[in-house]
C-alpha cells in the first residue's frame, strides 16, 4: 500500500515505491484529492495535488489510476465552465455550495443529457483516425462530431447503433482494429492526455486573418488564424478588457477562455456578459460558442498550472472537427508563477528571478500548439492563441515576457502612459509588432481592397514620423515647427484619437467591419493629402484647423453607423469643398 | 486524554520541530504547554514521515528542547463567530483584548476559508459612498470590490482610512446593515490607538470589529490576522446579510512577516527575497471579497499598503495591483503641498466602477464627467512638463487654460477637509464647474447634449480669481 510520507503545501511525497509512473493521475488520501505524479526516483515519488491539502495526514493512502491526467472530450463542453482540471463549476456549486470544497469527483460532461445522434458510418466501413462516425447538435451553433481516436490507425466497423437519442456514455459504435481480436466499443466521448498535443495530418501555411473588429489589431497589427499573440501589460493597462473584446468579436467558431490565476469577479463578468451578448452573425448568445476555464487566483495553484493544458486540449479537439478556435489565456504569467511555486516546493535550482530553468521550454510547448492544420479527418481547422502576460513591475525585460516574445509572432504591448490618458485599447503602436502582416496581405488585397496594404503602410509611416517629431516638440514646443510638420502632428493626432482609440462601450465603435476601417483610413489620408497640397500653396495650417475638419473626422467613428458606409462620400466631398475654399482665399 | 509529545527536536526562529508524531493533519493546530504553566499555540506547516514542523504564534522565546509538552487538536485554526463581535476589539488571532470577556460563539469557522466558486459569485454593481470627491467621482468604490490604497511612510493614509470608515454609507439603505471589519497588521501602538480613539469619538466603533496586531507582536499572529478578520467578514456578510467593509493595514508588514516566516522555513526565495507563493498568498486574502448569489450581503476590501521607498513596482504593490480591482495611489508631492487627500488621479483606477455608476446608481452624467476629468488632468501633466522646459509664458492658450484648470482641480476638487462629507451631487457639480474652465472643444469625451445642458463658463468664474 502506498501512503503519504511528507506534505509541503500542494506537494506530497510517497516513499519507497515503484508503482507510479511519471505524469500519472492519482487520488490522495481519504478525501481522494486529485493529484499528478511529477517526479519519480528510487526513494520518493513526488505528487502535486490539485486541491487544498489542509487536514491531510501522513500515512493516508495514495491510489494509482494507471492513466495520465486527461481531459474528457465529448458533447457538452461548449457553454460549460470548468476549473483547471475540467471539473464543471456549475455542478460543483450544486454539490457543495458557494465555496469550492475538496475531493469532489464530478464527471466533466453531463451524463444524463441525451443528444440527437446521427451515425455517419455503416457496418463494414473501413475507418481511420480522425474520421467522423457520429454527429450531434451540441449548441444551436456547434455541431459536435465524434471522431475515431487518433491512436487507432485503421479499423473496421462491426456494429452501429441506429440514429437516435444517446447520452455521452452510450455505446454507438463497435470497431475491430486490424490485427487485433478484441472488438472496441466507442461512445460519444473519448479521453486525451492534456499535456500531449493532439496530432494532425500537417500544418498549413498561415493565410487568413482572425478578424476582430478592433481597428488597431485588424488594420495595423493583424493576427492570423492559427497564429499566436501575446498581450503584455502592467496592471491597469487593460489586458483583460482587450481580451474580452477579442473574445466577444473575433470571427472564430469557438472561444476557449482560460482565466488562469485571475480575479473571481472577472470570471463572473465574462459569464454574465457572454450570456447577455448576442453574436451578430448567428443571433445567439456568445455562451453558445464559448468554453470557460476558471481557475481564479485563490484556487489551488497546481490546478492553475494544469488549466492552460486543459484549455488547449479542448481547443485542439474542436479543431480536429474542422472548427476555428481562439484561446484567450489570461494570464500566462500566473501560470509561470504556478510553475515557479511548485518548482520552489520541489527545491529545484532556480534560474532567473526564481523561475525554473525549464520555463522557456514549457512556454514554447504551449504556444507551439497553435496552428492552422489539415486535420486527420481531412478538414481544415485552426487554433489561435492569445496570451496575456502580466510583467512584474511593468518591466518587459522580465523572463516571462522575454521568453514569450521568442515564441509568438504578434506582440501587442500595452502601454501605461496610454492607459493613464484613457487611450484604449492601450496598444502601443511603436513597440508592438505583427509578423503576420506580410503573410496576410494577399488576403486583404483579395477580400477587402487591393490598396489595403499601402494605405496601412502610409498610416504607420505617419505615426512613426510623429514619434520622431515629438522628440523635438518635447524640447522646444510645437509652435516652432514648420507647417508641413505641424500637419503631420495634427494628422497623427487624428489617427490616434479618431482611429486607434476605440470605445468598447459604444454600440457602433465596439466592433468595426474591415470595410469601414479601410474607409476611415482612406478619409484620413485624403484629408492629409489635400492639406499637404494646400500648405504647399501657402495655406496656413492654423486656418485648416480652424475649419474644424480634423475634429469632425475624429468623431466619424461615432457619427457614421457601421451599416451606412456610403456616408464617407459626403466626408470626401466636404473635404474637397473646404480646400477649394481655402485655396481660393489664399490665391 | 490526547497524546502528549514531550520535548522538541529543534527550535528555529518561529518554527519548532517534533519527531515521532503520528496521525496529525496538515495545517492542524497544536497547543504547547510549558513547564512554567503557560501555553502557546502552534500550527503544522510541514510534515515528513514522523517529523512535524510547527509555527508558534506567540514566538519561541523561552522554549527549550525539554521544557514542553505538545498536544495536537485535530483540526485547523478556528475562531468563534457571533454577531456580538461588532464593537469588540481582538488581538491578531481573535482573542478579545478589550476586557469584556469572551465571545459567546454561534459557530466556529476555519480561518482559511474556502475559495469562492466563480459560478456562485454575482458581479458587483452599486457603490459605496465615501463622501470623498476624488474617490466617489474618479475611483468609485463598488460593493464586493477590493480596492487597495497605495501609500508611503508619512503620508495621510491612516487619516483617509478613518474618514472613509466614518463617512462610508450604502446609498440605498439606512446604513443599518453596514459594518466595518478593521484589521491592523504590524502597526505601531499609537497608530492603533489613533484608529481606536477616532472610531470611539465618532461613534463608529459600534459597527466596527477590530483586530489589532502591533508591530512588536509575533509575526506568526500577523500572518493570521487578516484571515481572522476576513472570516468574520464573510460570516457577517454571507450569513447575516450585512454589507461589510474590510480595512486591512498594513499589507507591507504582512508581506514582511510572510518573508520572515518563509526564510526561517528555508524556502527558496523569489523576487526580493519574498516567497515564490506571495501572489497566491495575497490572492487568498484579496479574493475573499465579493458578492455571492443567495445572499444580500457583500464583502468589500480596502487593503492599505505603504510602498517601500514609494516604489510602485516593488513586488508587494505590484502583485497586489494584479489581484485587486484597481488601486488608489497617494502622491507625495501633492501631500507635501498640503493637499489632503493627496491622491494621484492618473495612477489611481477603479476597475469595477464602469458598471456601478451612472444611470440607476449615481447620476447619468457620472461616467462622462469622470472620463473627461481623467483625460483633462492627463493633459495638465503634459502642459506642466512642457512649461518646465520652455517656461509658462511660451505656452499656447489651450495649454495655459489646462495649467489653470490643473491648479484649481487640485485645490478645490482633490483637496477637502477631514470633516467634509460631500454628497454625490456636490462632487459632480463641482467637477462640472471645473470643466467649464476649459473651452468646449476640449470636452472631447462628452456628447453635445451633455455639454449644452451643463456647459456655462460663468460656473468657472469662482476659480479664476
Amino acid at each position: 500500500m502506498n501512503t503519504v510520507y511528507a506534505i509541503n503545501g500542494p506537494v506530497i511525497k510517497v516513499k519507497n515505491t515503484k508503482d507510479f509512473s511519471m505524469r500519472e493521475m492519482v487520488y490522495v488520501g481519504e478525501k481522494k484529492l486529485i493529484g499528478e505524479v511529477i517526479g519519480v526516483s528510487s526513494d520518493f515519488t513526488i505528487i502535486q495535488v490539485y486541491e487544498n491539502t489542509d487536514g491531510l495526514k501522513v500515512g493516508e493512502q495514495v491510489f494509482t489510476t494507471g492513466s495520465p491526467m486527461s481531459a474528457t472530450l465529448g458533447p457538452g463542453i461548449i457553454s460549460n465552465i470548468y476549473d483547471g482540471i475540467q471539473r464543471p463549476l456549475g455542478d460543483m456549486k450544486k454539490l457543495s455550495g458557494a465555496f469550492v470544497s475538496e475531493g469532489s469527483s464530478i464527471p466533466a460532461l453531463d451524463l444524463q443529457r441525451k443528444y440527437d445522434v446521427k451515425i455517419t458510418v455503416k457496418t463494414g466501413d473501413k475507418v481511420t483516425a480522425g474520421q467522423v462516425y457520429a454527429t450531434c447538435p451540441e449548441t444551436p451553433l456547434i455541431t459536435h462530431k465524434c471522431m475515431i481516436p487518433p491512436s487507432i490507425k485503421e479499423a473496421e466497423v462491426t456494429y452501429t447503433a441506429p440514429d437516435g437519442q444517446y447520452t455521452v456514455n452510450d455505446e454507438v459504435l463497435k470497431i475491430k482494429i486490424d490485427g487485433e481480436e478484441q472488438e472496441l466499443s466507442l461512445t460519444l466521448c473519448q479521453k486525451w492526455a492534456i499535456r500531449e498535443p493532439r496530432p494532425s495530418k500537417r500544418r498549413l501555411p498561415i493565410s487568413r486573418p482572425l478578424i476582430t473588429g478592433q481597428r488597431i489589431v485588424d488594420s495595423i497589427l493583424p493576427i492570423a488564424k492559427g497564429g499566436a499573440a501575446a498581450i503584455p501589460g502592467g496592471f491597469g493597462t487593460g489586458k483583460t478588457m482587450t481580451q474580452h473584446q477579442l473574445a466577444k468579436w473575433c470571427d472564430a467558431d469557438i472561444i476557449v477562455y482560460i482565466g488562469c490565476g485571475e480575479r473571481g469577479n472577472e470570471m463572473t463578468q465574462v459569464l454574465e456578459e457572454f450570456s447577455e451578448l448576442i453574436d451578430p452573425k448567428s443571433g445567439r448568445p456568445l455562451t453558445d460558442r464559448t468554453v470557460l476555464i476558471a481557475n481564479t487566483s485563490n484556487m489551488p495553484v497546481a490546478a492553475r498550472e494544469a488549466s492552460i493544458y486543459t484549455g488547449i486540449t479542448l481547443a485542439e479537439y474542436y479543431r480536429d472537427m474542422g472548427y476555428h478556435i481562439a484561446i484567450m489565456a489570461d494570464s500566462t504569467s500566473r501560470w509561470a508563477e504556478a510553475l515557479r511555486e511548485i518548482s520552489g516546493r520541489l527545491e529545484e535550482m532556480p534560474a532567473e528571478e526564481g523561475f525554473p530553468a525549464y520555463l522557456p521550454s514549457r512556454l514554447s510547448e504551449f504556444y507551439e500548439r497553435a496552428g492552422y492544420v489539415d486535420t486527420l479527418g481531412g478538414d481544415e481547422g485552426s487554433v489561435t492563441i492569445i496570451g496575456a502576460v502580466s510583467p512584474q513591475g511593468s518591466d518587459f525585460s522580465e523572463p516571462v515576457t522575454q521568453n514569450t516574445k521568442r515564441f509568438v509572432r504578434c506582440f501587442w504591448a500595452l502601454d501605461k502612459s496610454l492607459a493613464y490618458a484613457r487611450h484604449y485599447p492601450a496598444i502601443n503602436w511603436m513597440t508592438s509588432y505583427s509578423e503576420y502582416a506580410d503573410e496576410l496581405s494577399d488576403y486583404y488585397a483579395e477580400n477587402v481592397s487591393p490598396d489595403f496594404t499601402s494605405v496601412r503602410q502610409e498610416i504607420s509611416t505617419l505615426l512613426v514620423e510623429e514619434n520622431n517629431l515629438m522628440e523635438i516638440v518635447k524640447l522646444i514646443g510645437a509652435d516652432v515647427l514648420p507647417d508641413d510638420q505641424k500637419l503631420i502632428i495634427e494628422t497623427a493626432r487624428l489617427i490616434r484619437v479618431g482611429f486607434l482609440q476605440q470605445n468598447a462601450f459604444h454600440k457602433d465603435d465596439t466592433y468595426v467591419p474591415l470595410e469601414k476601417q479601410l474607409l476611415m483610413m482612406k478619409t484620413i489620408l485624403f484629408l492629409y493629402h489635400k492639406a499637404y497640397e494646400a500648405i504647399g500653396k501657402g495655406v496656413l495650417i492654423s486656418s485648416i484647423i480652424k475649419t474644424g475638419i480634423f475634429d469632425k473626422l475624429i468623431k466619424m467613428k461615432y457619427d457614421i453607423p457601421n451599416d451606412k458606409l456610403e456616408m464617407f462620400e459626403g466626408y470626401d466631398r466636404e473635404i474637397e469643398n473646404i480646400f477649394a475654399e481655402l485655396n481660393r482665399e489664399t490665391a | 486524554m490526547a497524546i502528549q509529545y514531550a520535548g522538541l527536536s529543534s527550535v528555529n526562529g518561529p518554527l519548532v520541530c517534533l519527531e515521532g508524531v503520528k496521525d496529525v493533519g496538515f495545517d492542524e493546530i497544536a497547543t504547547i504547554y510549558l513547564d512554567d504553566g503557560t501555553q502557546r499555540t502552534g500550527r503544522v506547516v510541514q510534515m515528513e514521515g514522523d517529523k512535524v514542523v510547527l509555527q508558534v504564534f506567540e514566538g519561541t522565546g523561552g522554549l527549550s528542547l525539554e521544557n514542553t509538552k505538545t498536544v495536537f487538536g485535530g483540526k485547523p485554526l478556528e475562531i468563534p463567530l457571533a454577531e456580538e463581535m461588532l464593537g469588540r476589539v481582538f488581538n491578531g488571532v481573535g482573542k478579545p483584548i478589550d476586557g469584556l470577556g469572551p465571545v459567546f460563539p454561534e459557530k466556529y469557522a476555519d480561518i482559511n476559508g474556502k475559495p469562492l466558486n466563480p459560478v456562485a459569485r454575482s458581479y458587483p454593481r452599486n457603490y459605496i459612498h465615501t463622501g470623498i470627491s476624488s474617490i466617489d467621482c474618479l475611483m468609485t468604490l463598488i460593493r464586493g470590490q477590493k480596492l487597495p490604497i497605495f501609500s508611503g511612510s508619512g503620508l495621510s493614509h491612516n487619516k483617509l482610512a478613518v474618514q472613509i470608515v466614518r463617512q462610508a454609507k450604502i446609498a440605498d439603505s439606512e446604513g443599518k446593515d453596514f459594518a466595518v471589519v478593521f484589521a491592523a497588521m504590524g502597526v505601531q501602538n499609537d497608530v492603533a490607538d489613533y484608529f481606536r480613539r477616532s472610531f470611539e469619538e465618532s461613534g463608529a466603533i459600534e459597527r466596527v470589529v477590530m483586530f489589532l496586531n502591533m508591530s512588536n507582536d509575533p509575526i506568526i499572529e500577523r500572518i493570521l490576522t487578516p484571515k481572522c478578520a476576513l472570516t468574520v467578514a464573510e460570516y457577517l456578510a454571507f450569513e447575516k446579510n450585512m454589507h461589510i467593509l474590510v480595512i486591512m493595514t498594513d499589507i507591507a508588514s504582512y508581506a514582511e512577516a510572510l518573508r520572515e516566516f518563509s526564510s526561517s522555513k528555508g524556502e527558496i526565495p523569489g523576487r526580493k527575497g519574498y516567497p515564490g507563493y506571495l501572489y497566491s498568498d495575497l490572492a487568498s486574502l484579496y479574493e475573499r471579497a465579493g458578492v455571492i448569489e443567495g445572499s444580500t450581503g457583500s464583502v468589500t476590501q480596502i487593503p492599505i499598503l505603504t510602498m517601500p521607498n514609494d516604489d510602485i513596482t516593488h513586488p508587494i504593490p505590484d502583485l497586489t495591483a494584479y489581484i485587486t480591482e484597481g488601486q488608489i495611489v497617494f502622491d507625495r508631492n501633492l501631500d507635501q503641498t498640503g493637499i489632503y487627500p493627496g491622491l494621484s488621479v492618473l495612477l489611481s483606477l477603479s476597475r469595477l466602477m464602469k458598471d456601478g455608476i451612472g444611470e440607476g446608481f449615481t447620476r447619468p452624467d457620472h461616467p462622462d464627467v469622470s472620463n473627461q476629468l481623467f483625460s483633462a488632468y492627463a493633459k495638465v501633466q503634459d502642459a506642466r512638463s512642457l512649461a518646465s522646459v520652455i517656461g509658462e509664458d511660451e505656452l499656447s492658450e489651450i495649454d495655459k487654460a489646462y495649467m489653470k484648470f490643473g491648479d484649481a482641480f487640485e485645490k478645490h476638487f482633490l483637496s477637502q477637509g477631514f470633516e467634509e462629507n460631500r454628497s454625490m451631487d456636490e462632487t459632480l457639480d463641482l467637477a462640472w464647474d471645473l470643466l467649464c474652465m476649459l473651452p468646449t472643444g476640449e470636452l472631447d469625451r462628452m456628447s453635445e447634449k451633455l455639454i449644452s445642458e451643463n456647459y456655462d463658463p460663468a460656473r468657472a468664474e469662482k476659480f479664476m480669481r
